[in-house]
């Protein structure tokens, strides 16, 4: 007998656990964002709506001061990052394999696969050991380590960016007797600006989501957003809660999706 | 041409701006770890520099109180060793179970919208791990959604105790790690050749036969990366075990932080690293193993 409506595509009940594992996925924030607008104090029964958590957390001093903190080594960070990822990228992508090559690499990609927490320890004790000999507590570490951390992230997209890039446009340049540094700035860099622009996003997203390194390398007085809700989530946390988390995940939404839009309408 | 001697120096050049960051805030600092795992502790945390194997010895044995020469193994040690390793197996199934239909039902959408979906499966893997894991306490707490729902249907009368245990930190680590099976299965499923799915039924296969046999063979590779990527961060976890686990439910992770704070036994702490090390390394190199093999197959 003859079914139809038989697909080679359709996998009995599969569809079924897919959209159970994306309601898994989704709920949990859904409930975390919906609990920000509560009038009560409860994190599961409704009390109506409000915006009083919010008001909280604008005008908790710590809050604040560990946000501004948080933007602005996610800025200098990511900034150094994509410079450096930049420079790293010219000198890896396009060109014929030379010595070194697989080591560049695996100094690059290095802090995605060693685990947070070893790194963290292993800056712990670094630091530690500077700190003594030099006296020197400032926000220098941390920008170190977040810089670090980020140029693998910052260095993929532009690296598949300049893979992609058409190679005759600068040819094109030289022939028109363009040298290399007028070929470099009128013709590569500005194609390369998308990829740039997706690399430097990631580097913020990256920092701005990084808890483990940062706790470790931080000295007094130096809390982030992250490693400051770490803290707050051992004790019984407020709709505050909720409602710092809920602004943070719009920043990160935000950010996520303009990064998809440059890299798909410009990659394609 | 210019290009037969052509020198290498702007390469390097180029690269070693990001190098030597990399070099002092990444890849240096191991070094240290590994030469501080052959130190003595200090009183007050830090280290005194005198050779010892002590920090390695201590990480599968103790030393009796009041004897010192009496060695037993240390079953506190051995048993947040094994809680890693199967709830990060665990981990990896879980996602495996739940990630192959996901990724399949993405794959089988119409081309148009499946970057949609793919984009929703992106999304919280760019979002914080701390806001996820916290979006799950907020779920199973004594007093959290899932205990408030049951209470309230009249089928338990006191809230199940799910936060500070094995079961929450499997199901922290799922949540916040399914991304990373979800995508490389679906790079896997994207590339797959939907006629040998067909010629399998044509040859009156059942859908279970076809699954086993033809589909699973051909996703395999996007299976294991998959599965590696699922466990060399479970391996490593720290931040889901400290936030849903508590303190008797300790990771690897947590123990080695453990060594540096309240511990203060830097070399112990500095060895329990290396060995997270090796395990990931050892992940890793079984992974570049089997890839080449399949390779070396295929070719």
């Amino acid at each position: 007998m003859l079914d139809r409506n038989f697909s080679v595509r359709r996998l009995p009940g599969f569809g079924a656990i897919a959209v159970f594992t994306f309601v898994m996925l989704y709920l949990p924030i859904v409930i975390l964002v919906a609990f920000s607008f509560n009038e009560g104090v409860s994190q599961s029964s409704w009390d109506g709506f409000s915006l009083q958590w919010y008001e909280a957390a604008f005008q908790n001093r710590q809050v604040r001061d560990v946000s501004i903190r948080s933007l602005w080594l996610a800025l200098v960070a990511s900034g150094f990052a994509t410079v450096l990822a930049t420079l790293a990228a010219l000198g890896t992508t396009r060109v014929s394999r030379f010595p070194g090559q697989t080591m560049i690499y695996a100094l690059i990609n290095q802090p995605l696969m060693v685990p947070e927490i070893v790194t963290g320890v292993a800056l712990l004790i670094f630091v530690a050991a500077i700190k003594v000999q030099t006296g020197y507590t400032g926000m220098g570490y941390l920008v170190a380590a977040h810089t670090a951390f980020c140029i693998p992230f910052a260095y993929l997209p532009i690296r598949a960016r300049l893979e992609t890039m058409d190679s005759t446009l600068e040819s094109a340049a030289a022939d028109l007797y363009a040298n290399h540094w007028q070929a470099f700035r009128y013709i590569t860099l500005p194609l390369l600006v998308p990829g740039i622009l997706a690399g430097f996003m990631l580097g913020f997203v990256i920092s701005l989501d990084t808890v483990v390194i940062t706790e470790f390398v931080k000295s007094a007085g130096q809390d982030t957003l992250p490693t400051y809700m770490l803290g707050q989530l051992r004790r019984t946390v407020t709709p505050e809660m909720n409602a710092i988390a809920t602004l943070f995940l719009a920043l990160s939404l935000c950010i996520v999706t303009a990064f998809f839009l440059i890299t798909r309408k410009r990659g394609a | 041409m210019a290009e037969a001697q052509e020198s290498h120096g702007w390469k390097w050049l180029l690269c070693a701006p990001a190098l030597v960051v990399l070099v002092l805030a990444a890849s240096g600092p191991l070094l240290i770890v590994v030469a501080y795992s052959f130190l003595t502790p200090g009183n007050m945390g830090g280290v005194v520099w005198d050779f010892s194997l002590e920090g390695w010895f201590r990480v599968f044995f103790r030393r009796d109180i009041f004897d010192p020469d009496v060695v037993t193994l240390n079953d506190a040690h051995l048993a947040v060793f094994w809680r890693s390793i199967w709830l990060s197996l665990q981990t990896t199934f879980l996602c495996a179970v739940l990630g192959f239909p996901t990724a399949w039902f993405i794959a089988t959408r119409p081309p148009s919208s499946r970057t949609l979906w793919l984009f929703l499966i992106t999304i919280p893997f760019w979002t914080n791990l701390l806001i996820r894991t916290f979006a799950i306490q907020e779920v199973i707490r004594n007093n959290g959604t899932i205990n408030t729902v049951l209470q309230w249907m009249g089928v338990i009368d006191t809230p199940i105790q799910m936060m500070y245990t094995d079961f929450a930190i499997l199901l922290g680590m799922a949540y916040v790690f399914m991304p990373l099976m979800v995508l490389p299965l679906y790079a896997a499923m994207d590339k797959l050749d939907f006629r040998l799915v067909e010629a399998g039924y044509d040859l009156y296969a059942s859908r279970f036969q076809v699954l086993w046999h033809v589909i699973l063979p051909l996703v395999k590779p996007g299976f294991i990366a998959g599965s590696i990527l699922v466990f060399i961060p479970s391996i490593g976890a720290y931040v889901t075990p400290r936030v849903l686990g508590g303190g008797r439910t300790m990771m690897l992770g947590n123990l080695i932080a453990l060594q540096f704070g309240q511990g203060r036994n830097w070399p112990l702490g500095a060895a329990l690293a290396m060995l997270m090390l090796i395990i990931v390394v050892g992940a890793l190199v079984f992974y570049l193993r089997w890839v080449n093999r399949e390779e070396g197959r295929n070719a």
